[in-house]
């Protein structure tokens, strides 16, 4: 049982290693989710694996696993299922200002609110008028997928 | 036990809680409150700074549990210092906030405000490795909020890639702290301490592993070389009051590298020895070098101020990587001067920003709105961050270089040559900014005078004013924090750590 979960482990971060490193959102966030994955079961197993052991006290138990990581375990959970839903949410409000779901930044200045001149000429305007259309963030998606 | 130590963590809450639920629609409302729940938190973060300075470290069972399997929350003077530098500065800044309006650009400014104080303080006070985690992820979600208010696209896009770099942090805490937990079976930091010393010989390859995760964990909140990449983007776009407050979120990384490398991976440890610092060092000087290039080649100037801000993270934990009491005790002036100096800085960059045609420095724009004020802030925000006499920060380089002095290493000429490549930086920025303005002949702009931000940007400059005037005074309490810090006799002892009848 220690090779598999081992094994699963390690396949798990590496999907999620490899996922991050892409260039767009989506991936991205995926990749985020493998890894917290890849977490919650290592937190889960440095408690040491036990078959049919009760983490509480029960007179009729043969033995006991440690409880404490049960409750890390819960407490990593919640916080990466809360962090999930920001950051799905933040990508949400990039992509629909900016019109592309690209994670590298192409303005050097680092002032918010200017213009982005990595972008193309379509999804520029898009976003200055405030209304991405649905042609000029397709145009610029497409953009992105020739580039990666 | 005093109840006042979970004030700072408790108080926020409640107040950010009420702020969301109750005051939502009313800014007035929340503005006062703020600023009552600021004063008050900055009166309590006194009492208790006051409380450690006069007394033994105190302990605060959460539930009243005994230590080991109860969550506790310790205060130290080291605690109380970082309580108090955050309270002081969030105070100063919320003056600012209102002043300039920004809390005005957005929803939930002040209720962001507060968590991001909760999280800040409670990752200062609790003395339990996960519950540090926890209240990482409370500060860092509150500064995501924070990030991105007042919107656009540029500065979400930014906030994007801060949360993922910080996820993938958080991450590598659980992986660390869950090493730790299956090596020792402990996460309370007195208890890991004693545990740590008595390892068995098998585990300190294990450990070495979790010591080297958890410091690459802090190194990203601290913005070392090479986990440094959030930081520019990150300042550059955050809206200037809140990159201020963030000041003091690079100490959390500077605060728990202090702590762990002190209590809990000291020198005289067999598993780690001196790897922590062997690490650190090199790290630190190269952060130090690219801060310092990054002030000379930066295209606007919240990104110059976002360099700086690298630099001094680089100062700081070339000082801190010698883990001497010295040493620790220059760290702890420069860390008090360096939040409250790249504060100001921020503080004067979004002044700039406000007033300013052009973001680019390079091209020339008319002069400011009240370019005497701000030219003179300018200056002395430059002068102390930069390094050079009368300011503190001159005062902090001097320390820092004092307790290194003898050790044959490359500490002495770094610091020295990027103090010069930061003054340059400065200097080129400050006369793009206001000289040449003078060259077109045109008008100066128009800009309301927000007299609250210039007194809240004043109040910044007194704060590194007293530290300078009050160095003596402070620099003996600082070596005797550093004396406290390398004996973790007391720490350990305050916590009361249960032994099996």
């Amino acid at each position: 049982m220690e090779a598999l979960i081992a094994a699963s482990l390690g396949l798990l971060t590496t999907a999620g290693i490899y996922l991050m490193l892409r260039q767009r959102t989506f991936p991205l966030i995926l990749g985020l989710t493998f890894l917290s994955y890849a977490v919650n079961v290592f937190i889960f197993a440095v408690g040491r694996l036990a078959v049919d052991l009760p983490p509480i006290v029960d007179k009729a138990a043969p033995g006991y696993t440690d409880p404490l990581p049960q409750a890390l375990v819960l407490t990593a959970i919640v916080i990466s299922f809360g962090m999930t839903a920001v950051i799905v949410i933040m990508a949400l409000g990039a992509y629909l200002s900016a019109g592309n779901d690209r994670t590298d930044s192409a303005d050097g200045t680092g002032m918010a609110g200017r213009a982005n001149p990595g972008m193309n000429s379509e999804a520029h305007s898009g976003a200055h008028s405030g209304a991405s259309s649905a042609a000029s963030s397709a145009a610029s998606s497409a953009a992105g997928d020739d580039r990666t | 036990m005093s109840h006042w130590i979970i004030v700072p963590v408790i108080l926020p809450a409640i107040l950010g809680g009420l702020m969301v639920m109750a005051l939502r629609h009313d800014l007035v409302l929340q503005r006062v409150f703020a600023l009552a729940c600021g004063g008050t938190l900055w009166a309590v973060a006194s009492a208790l700074l006051w409380a450690a300075t006069t007394g033994a470290p105190e302990v605060y069972h959460l539930g009243n549990w005994p230590a080991p399997f109860g969550i506790v929350l310790m205060l130290d003077r080291l605690s109380a210092l970082m309580v108090w530098i955050t309270a002081t500065l969030a105070l100063i800044l919320q003056l600012y906030a209102i002043g300039t309006g920004w809390d005005r650009k957005g929803r939930h400014f002040h209720a962001l405000w507060q968590f991001q104080l909760m999280g800040i303080c409670g990752a200062f006070l609790t003395a339990d490795a996960f519950n540090l985690f926890v209240f990482f992820e409370v500060l860092l979600i509150a500064s995501y909020g924070l990030m991105i208010h007042g919107g656009g696209a540029e500065r979400v896009r930014a906030g994007v890639q801060y949360i993922a770099f910080n996820l993938v942090g958080s991450a590598l805490f659980l992986f660390a702290l869950a090493t730790i937990y299956s090596v020792t079976g402990t996460l309370n930091m007195a208890d890991l301490a004693v545990k740590m010393q008595t390892l068995p010989e098998g585990s300190s390859a294990l450990m070495r592993v979790a010591a080297v995760l958890l410091f690459l964990v802090f190194a990203i909140k601290g913005a070392l070389v090479p986990l440094q990449f959030w930081l520019p983007g990150t300042y550059a776009n955050a809206p200037g009051v809140v990159a201020a407050l963030f000041a003091v979120m690079t100490k959390v990384g500077a605060y728990a590298v202090l702590r762990f490398g002190t209590l809990v991976f000291p020198q005289s440890l067999a598993a780690t020895g001196s790897m922590v610092a062997d690490l650190l060092l090199p790290a630190a000087l190269v952060t130090l070098i690219l801060g310092a290039l990054g002030v000379l080649g930066a295209t606007s100037l919240p990104r110059l101020v976002a360099f700086a801000a690298i630099a001094s993270m680089g100062t700081l934990f070339t000082s801190m990587a010698a883990f001497t009491p010295a040493s620790s005790a220059a760290t702890l002036y420069y860390l008090l001067h360096s939040t409250f100096a790249t504060a100001l800085m921020f503080v004067v960059a979004d002044m700039i920003g406000a007033r300013r045609a052009q973001a680019r420095l390079s091209e020339v724009s008319p002069p400011l709105a009240q370019a005497g004020l701000i030219a003179a802030l300018y200056f002395a925000g430059a002068v102390a961050l930069a390094g050079m006499p009368p300011l503190s920060g001159f005062l902090g380089k001097l320390l820092v270089l004092q307790a290194q002095r003898g050790a044959a290493n490359l500490v002495w000429p770094v610091i020295l040559i990027t103090s010069l490549i930061l003054i340059l930086g400065f200097v080129r920025a400050g006369s793009m900014i206001f000289w040449k303005a003078h060259e077109g002949g045109a008008k100066a702009g128009d800009h309301a005078p927000e007299a609250l931000a210039f007194v809240s940007a004043f109040l910044l400059l007194a704060v590194l004013v007293s530290l300078t005037v009050l160095a003596g005074p402070v620099t003996v309490w600082a070596e005797a924090t550093a004396a406290y810090l390398h004996d973790p006799a007391a720490y350990i002892a305050a916590n009361q750590l249960y032994e099996a009848p």
